[in-house]
């Protein structure tokens, strides 16, 4: 048993929470913030450096690293700051069905213009009707000639309006029993006529991230950009989950991570009673307990990615990691909000955003109860429901 | 073009809360985030740009125990070419001088014609390991540079600034020591790219044999000067809070410094 990280992998630590020092700028992020703009200048820079897409293979214009690598990024990232971490570290969203899954070609062709700042990519599964449960949609994709025709809506897609091509779940045999075994991932491009993307509105959190509601109608795409096998798709995304929900529980964990930070810094200069607030008692537990499960979600976190990278897929882990970290960074944010009092609760002392900039991971890639039911399953044996 | 660049590891000290540790001579450690002395970093990222410029290599040089590797690696992922670690526990204890010293005995058997550093150390605030090196390998050096205008046929034209807003140009003959001021460049972030070539990299480790180098050259035998304490300065008296409203103190101030003589 080895808990420390490689000297590389510690350089890139240190290097992610440079750049992000040196770029998320505090007046900056409020303004994105208020305006629900994607940082655009910061995701180039960040893409020139190399950290977006570092886990796809150098061949598709990655840096050939693995997840673990990838969620010191993003911990680092939104540490710094939980809406341009967020908004950053989810540019590349769903690339990896394409790189685990995909024809070379399609390889080559969309994954390096995400590494080099060109392209932001989508991953569409989340549809009105169906939302945890997704073994039945109502988004189908019927293969006429040389070409699949698509109908139906998705809902919920993060960089709906941003991204350049999506990555679409759906039905290509309506007819299969069970209906999960006839669906398929299909790439779908932006501009394709028929497929309208809008912007749902405000939101909670992470508003630099562009959440959208997906239209297809008859949207006609070719063949070729079916990904992988035919029929795959449900079993493709359950697999993708696995490797993503450690992308979350990284972003949780970092989230989790600054608000603490500011918190600690705020408890050691604010005076009350004639004293720092850090010299009551009442906030040196608190600040105690909230390391704590920090630190437990890390070691979950770190463990889930360092398993990935050893070519196994453990989805109780993953599961574990997501819904312990997102559950963590919802408590510790709090808590830090508690510590800053009315400070706390102004938009200006940044812990109140990453409180509301985390509540999500509680809720996209699987909510905390579903997270609880794969965990539950791989203990018990199936569960119901 | 080769180019040396001698960079040190430091506690981050501005922003943290210190404690004198036992010997009363030195800082607690523990805990406290170490890092790139901010003016080296600018020396290191001017080195990578002559050498983008002009061609040839970078060396950096780092003397302090194996953490230093650190920093080391930090210099390599920016695109240092090599790099050398002096550690040896003889070298503990070295003040300004003896840091020279031990330097310029690494860098005496190198090819180099220029040698970096930044113009002080944000631990100690020497600020004289640049002109010592020089004077002990015996080569010219310029002091707070702000700006290396360009290098030709074995000459270097360099700006310094000075009080009063004035700059002055030096023209001086190569090898020299030149100690970096920040703000003379902006300093790369370090890329993956860069990090991931570090690997391929190697960080040489030499100790006090291997520069042939005596006990007594080095550490505080080898030091000429010897910190005796270092302490935090008692709170000064006389500082008086006041309370009320803006109005309240304003005329409060007034009235103080009308009595204490201040204003007329
Ligand atoms: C900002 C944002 C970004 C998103 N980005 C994407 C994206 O990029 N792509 C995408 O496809 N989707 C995305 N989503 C959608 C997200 O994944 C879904 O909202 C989520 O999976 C839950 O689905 P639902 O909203 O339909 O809730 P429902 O499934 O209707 O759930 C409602 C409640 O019932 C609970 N529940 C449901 N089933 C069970 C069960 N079996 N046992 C116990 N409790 C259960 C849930 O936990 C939840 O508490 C995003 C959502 C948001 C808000």
């Amino acid at each position: 048993m080895d808990f420390e990280l490689t000297d590389e992998q510690r350089d890139i630590q240190r290097a992610a929470r440079e750049f992000a020092q040196g770029e998320f700028d505090r007046e900056l992020a409020l303004e994105l913030e208020r305006n629900h703009a994607f940082p655009k200048s910061i995701w180039k820079k960040a893409c020139e450096l190399g950290f977006i897409g570092l886990h796809f293979p150098e061949a598709y214009g990655g840096q050939g690293l693995g997840i673990l690598e990838n969620a010191l990024v993003v911990e680092e990232f939104c540490r710094q700051d939980s809406g341009i971490g967020v908004a950053l570290t989810l540019a590349d969203f769903s690339s990896e069905v394409i790189l685990r899954f995909g024809t070379e070609a399609q390889k080559r062709k969309y994954l390096p213009p995400i590494t080099r700042g060109e392209a932001i990519s989508a991953g569409a599964y989340t549809e009105p009707d169906h939302g945890s449960d997704i073994t039945r949609l109502s988004t189908t994709a019927i293969r006429k000639g040389e070409e699949f025709v698509i109908n139906g809506t998705k809902t919920f897609i993060t960089n709906g309006t941003l991204a350049d091509h999506f990555v679409v779940l759906c039905h290509t045999n309506p007819e299969a029993d069970p209906p999960y075994r006839g669906m398929c991932t299909i790439l779908v491009e932006k501009g394709t006529p028929g497929f309208q993307a809008t912007e749902l509105g405000d939101k909670m959190g992470i508003r630099m991230t562009s959440t959208a509601e997906l239209s297809f109608s008859d949207v006609h795409v070719p063949l070729e950009n079916l990904i992988g096998e035919e029929n795959r798709g449900f079993y493709q995304v359950l697999e993708f989950f696995d490797e993503s929900r450690i992308e979350i529980a990284a972003q949780a964990l970092g989230i989790a991570q600054g608000a603490f930070d500011r918190a600690l810094a705020y408890a050691k200069e604010r005076r009350q009673f004639g004293q720092r607030i850090a010299d009551f008692q009442v906030t040196q537990h608190k600040l105690a307990d909230m390391y704590t499960k920090i630190e437990t979600a890390r070691l979950l976190t770190y463990k889930a990615a360092w398993n990935f990278d050893r070519g196994r897929i453990d989805p109780r882990l993953t599961a574990m990691a997501k819904m312990y970290a997102g559950r963590m960074s919802v408590e510790v944010a709090d808590e830090a909000i508690q510590i800053f009092g009315g400070y706390g609760y102004i938009t200006e002392y940044e812990v109140e955003r990453f409180y509301r900039d985390t509540k999500i991971m509680e809720i996209y890639e699987g909510t905390r109860e579903i997270q609880k039911n794969t965990i539950a399953s791989s203990l018990i044996g199936k569960t119901k429901g | 073009m080769e180019i040396i660049v001698c960079i040190k590891r430091v506690p981050k000290t501005a922003e943290a809360d210190l404690v004198i540790d036992k010997t009363e001579r030195d800082i607690e450690k523990e805990g406290l985030v170490f890092d790139i002395n901010e003016w080296d970093n600018y020396a290191v990222e001017e080195a990578i740009l002559l050498k983008e410029k002009y061609g040839g290599t970078v060396t950096a040089i780092s003397m302090g125990p194996e953490e230093v590797n650190e920093t080391l690696r930090r210099a390599l992922a920016m695109g240092a070419d090599q790099a050398i670690r002096l550690t040896d526990p003889g070298f503990e204890g070295s003040d300004g001088y003896a840091i020279a010293r031990v330097l310029s005995r690494a860098i005496n058997p190198l090819a180099y014609d220029l040698v970096l550093t930044g113009v002080q150390a944000e631990d100690d605030g020497y600020g004289q390991v640049g002109p010592t090196l020089a004077e002990l390998l015996g080569i010219r050096h310029v002091a707070i540079v702000n700006q290396i205008e360009g290098i030709e046929n074995g000459r270097a034209r360099v700006h310094r600034e000075l009080e009063g807003g004035l700059d002055e140009v030096i023209d001086l003959e190569l090898p020299a020591v030149l100690t970096i001021q920040t703000g003379i460049n902006e300093p790369r972030y370090v890329s993956i790219i860069g990090i991931r070539k570090v690997a391929q990299k190697e960080i040489k480790v030499l100790g006090l044999q291997d520069l042939g180098m005596k006990l007594e050259e080095a550490g505080e035998p080898g030091s000429m000067t010897v910190v005796e304490k270092v302490f935090f300065p008692p709170v000064g008296e006389g500082a008086q809070m006041l309370e009320g409203t803006m109005d309240e103190i304003s005329d409060k101030v007034i009235a103080i410094l009308k009595e204490k003589g201040g204003v007329a």
